[in-house]
């Protein structure tokens, strides 16, 4: 990571005028280091393919700088920028077969054709489709087509990596087993990639480093990891986590030594004040009003505990989701042995102080992660 | 198709044979009729059975028209010619100028690309005739009255905005993504619309020039304003044939049938390539 693959600075993308028109892309700034491999995370129309396709050079960057190792590129046309790029909807040359397509750019190199070939089919036998290599794209799956769009990309030697939801139309099966050969395919030739997913697993496997967009601002750019449990605030926090974080708004009172969170429903949680380190117990003093995140594999049951009652039951058959009705919302919480509880069944829970997020009820930034000030 | 009942089929059959009868029968009369004389064609009742004769013909490519009145000269290989050329070129400019603008209209939105779209399509709003009178003055003071140039410029308003809009939506129906692989596969964006966009619009350029092509072949009223004798086409040449001691109807059928012969060789031939092309699934994702 000692040089920088790719330099985003100030990047605006607007569709339509300036100022005028659709903001997709606001105020972007990110750094990717040489043979790093990031993941843009994001729903839908979050900006993230508009941030990779700016990279790409088929979209203009409205403001802002884009460098490609060292190199200022966002001017340029795409054929300047030594990048490579899968996308989402396949692109394959229809009048070529799925070799003449994964060879294409390489012929273009003028490379020679027995190294061509070798590359044609190691990268074959990494995605899996050496059995359809002289057939015609219109006569393949769309799995089969993602993974030759995917072979295209990966087969060039350049600067950058793009690959646009590459594994989206796979099957779960061979998708978890391509994710490791990629990964270390692409770690082995200290290639850098940028993919662009919405896909959380996808995103964690894959990626040393997330970038989580949503509304065009990048919300939080870290390992996948810290991104788990140090979200930078609300959004991050209840977007990635599967089931996603339970979160509740809560007043802050203080009684005896005791700090309270007041939930909906007249329900509350009560800590000592102890239980808290200082800076956190200080942020939480500070402040009337916070929203508290808990992640539903912290979330126990207990005899003692707050009440809720069980709303749904799913055995998945490695792990139980239970939702239940809680402080006027829906509390989730996984269990990992077969749990039978009927629905309507009172249950009671507890949650852990080194297991609470607390974010600011109106920015929705995060104050703490468990025992630490965020 | 295994489910269809004897009857069903028997039915099928004659609704297809009234549909072809209804269709073929005057191009299959005239086709008789270019074999036969005057007499033979006005005789009532119309006979089938006739001596066949290839006189029409003869007298079409002699260019000697034989009438009760004399002999007449006509200038109808001349005139076939003039068609030819005229269409062809006509339509090799338009492909020419109508293909590279109809992908710059499919793919960069401009500032007023859509109305300089419109415009371009609104040529053909317009009656022939309304246009023609102010420009045959214009073109007699420009020395273009009565030129090949004049003509095959003319004709833009015809062959022009049907390539620009058809071919346009081939370009728009390939994806962009497609172009944009390319283009980052190391290619200039010249390379691209030459390699990846040109052969997927083809069968699309194909339909466009051909349907351009027929639609010049048959112009009638650009032509007969604007050219004399020696440039004319077929469609106004057969005006000779009515003459002033009658209508030659063998002569006027031998000209039909030597004049659709071209473009319904051309479209039988690129029929095929045309169902070939849209069949491939090219711009299936």
């Amino acid at each position: 990571m000692s040089q920088s693959a790719l330099t985003i600075s100030g990047v605006d993308k607007f569709y339509g005028p300036i100022d005028r028109g659709v903001h997709a892309v606001k105020n972007l700034t990110m750094e990717i280091g040489k043979g790093e491999i990031v993941a843009l995370l994001g729903s839908s129309g979050c900006g993230k393919t508009s941030t990779l396709r700016m990279i790409a050079g088929f979209e203009e960057v409205s403001r802002g700088a884009i460098s490609v190792g060292g190199r200022r590129v966002h001017t340029l046309p795409p054929v300047k920028r030594n990048v490579a790029m899968a996308f989402e909807g396949y692109s394959l040359y229809p009048p070529l077969t799925v070799r003449e397509n994964m060879a294409f750019a390489l012929k273009a190199a003028r490379l020679p054709k027995s190294e061509v070939d070798a590359k044609v089919a190691s990268i074959a036998k990494l995605l899996e489709i050496e059995d359809i290599l002289e057939r015609y794209p219109s006569s393949i799956s769309g799995g089969q087509q993602q993974r030759a769009s995917l072979g295209r990309a990966l087969i060039r030697e350049a600067d950058l990596h793009l690959l646009d939801e590459p594994m989206g139309q796979l099957e779960p099966q061979l998708r978890a087993v391509l994710r490791g050969r990629i990964k270390h395919f692409i770690k082995e030739r200290g290639l850098t990639a940028i993919l662009v997913t919405h896909d959380q697993t996808e995103a964690n496997a894959l990626a040393d480093r997330i970038a989580v967009m949503e509304g065009g601002v990048l919300q939080q750019f870290d390992t996948p990891d810290q991104i788990k449990e140090r979200p930078a605030n609300l959004f991050t926090g209840t977007f990635v986590g599967e089931p996603p974080m339970n979160v509740f708004e809560a007043y802050v009172a203080t009684a005896a030594g005791r700090i309270n969170l007041k939930l909906p429903d007249g329900l509350s949680l009560d800590y000592d004040k102890d239980a808290f380190s200082a800076p956190v117990r200080d942020q939480l003093l500070s402040r009337e009003r916070v929203v508290i995140g808990i992640r539903p594999y912290a979330v126990r049951r207990s005899k003692e505990g707050v009440p809720a009652r069980v709303s749904a039951n799913q055995w998945l058959g490695d792990q139980t989701h239970i939702a239940a009705d809680f402080a006027g919302g829906s509390l989730v919480l996984v269990e990992h042995d077969r749990t039978r509880l009927d629905l309507g069944a009172p249950i009671n829970v507890t949650i852990d102080p080194k297991n609470l997020h607390v974010f600011d009820q109106a920015s929705g930034k995060a104050i703490s992660h468990g025992m630490e000030l965020a | 198709m295994e489910h269809t009942s004897l009857l069903e089929r028997i039915l099928r059959g004659m609704a297809l044979t009234l549909v072809v009868i209804f269709f073929m029968f005057p191009i299959v009369w005239i086709f008789m009729m270019s074999f036969q004389t005057n007499e033979t064609i006005l005789r009532i009742p119309p006979q089938l059975i006739f001596e066949p004769t290839l006189a029409n013909y003869t007298a079409l490519v002699t260019g000697k028209l034989m009438t009760a009145a004399g002999t007449l000269d006509i200038a109808f290989m001349r005139n076939l010619w003039n068609s030819v050329f005229l269409s062809v070129t006509s339509v090799a400019v338009s492909l020419l100028l109508g293909v590279p603008a109809a992908y710059a209209f499919a793919r960069h939105k401009f500032r007023g690309s859509e109305d300089i779209a419109f415009t371009l399509l609104s040529f053909k709003f317009a009656p022939a005739l309304l246009v023609l009178l102010p420009l045959t003055l214009y073109f007699q003071k420009l020395g273009l009255a009565n030129t090949y140039v004049g003509l095959i410029w003319v004709y833009q308003l015809i062959c022009l905005p049907l390539i620009l809009w058809i071919v346009r939506g081939y370009f728009e129906d390939i994806p962009a993504d497609i172009e944009y692989a390319y283009r980052i596969g190391g290619h200039s964006w010249f390379a691209t619309f030459r390699k990846i966009a040109l052969p997927l619009a083809g069968p699309g350029i194909a339909a466009a020039g051909l349907l351009a092509f027929i639609f010049a072949w048959n112009n009638f009223v650009f032509a007969l304003v604007l050219a004399s004798a020696d440039k004319q086409p077929v469609t106004v040449g057969a005006l000779a044939f009515i003459t002033s001691s009658g209508i030659q109807y063998g002569q006027i059928s031998a000209a039909i049938v030597l004049s659709i012969t071209p473009t319904l060789a051309l479209a039988l031939y690129a029929q095929r390539y045309l169902v070939e092309g849209l069949s491939l699934g090219a711009v299936k994702g």
